[in-house]
């Protein structure tokens, strides 16, 4: 099945795309996408611990069942707001 | 009211998105780019949103606002793109009929939106 990866920030520069269209296995889950785009982009790897995943815009659990047509962000640590 | 955008925020502007009759304290926080920062002098900053998550995520906010503090007068203002040293980069203000509920809604809106909003902020040092 299809499903988009949108990066962002740290992991824009990381991967050097936005947004990627990905072919996936039926019922894989947000863990699974994690491994897979990893495992695809080796310049990820140092970061996954610090990796925080989003499924259609709301934080997803590892378990989570990904569906045809999810959009996907790879969300780098948060640095928004002030530090004042 | 929630906004991400690459506008100047005027803290005025969003006062006013909540000021009400009822309302007796208005808390105001405005979050400003500052230098040095890390020991270095800092030449402008980059912030970067996930937007549509972003802006959910602020409306996010003021629910739990809302839920806990009975406030519904909340606004929540966040700049994206480059912003020089002493720019605004975010205002929150936060309307109360009583000065403690407005304080409390307020440091918790600030806290809250570095825990959970989708923006990324890059400072780009003078070398």
């Amino acid at each position: 099945m299809k499903i988009k990866a949108r990066f962002f920030a740290l992991y824009r520069e990381l991967t050097g795309s936005s947004e990627l269209e990905l072919e996936v296995e039926e019922g894989i889950t947000v863990a699974g996408l994690k491994e897979k785009v990893t495992r695809d982009f080796p310049q990820l790897q140092g970061h996954a611990h610090s990796l925080m995943m989003a499924v259609n815009s709301e934080y997803a659990a590892p378990d989570v069942k990904l569906s045809p047509g999810d959009e996907i962000a790879f969300l780098p640590p948060l640095s928004g707001g002030s530090r004042g | 009211m929630v906004e991400i955008s690459e506008d100047p925020i005027h803290p005025e502007r969003v006062i006013r998105e909540v000021e009400r009759e009822a309302n007796g304290a208005v808390v105001t926080f405005v979050g400003t780019v500052r230098s040095p920062s890390q020991g270095k002098e800092v030449l402008y900053l980059e912030y970067e949103a996930f937007k549509e998550m972003g802006e959910r995520k602020l409306r996010q906010i003021a629910q739990e606002i809302s839920a806990r503090w009975q406030l519904a007068d909340v606004a929540i203002c966040h700049r994206v793109g480059r912003l020089g040293v002493g720019e605004t980069s975010l205002v929150i203000a936060v309307a109360a009929p009583h000065r403690q509920q407005a304080f409390e809604a307020c440091q918790y809106a600030v806290d809250r939106l570095k825990q959970i909003v989708p923006i990324w902020k890059k400072e780009i040092y003078r070398e």
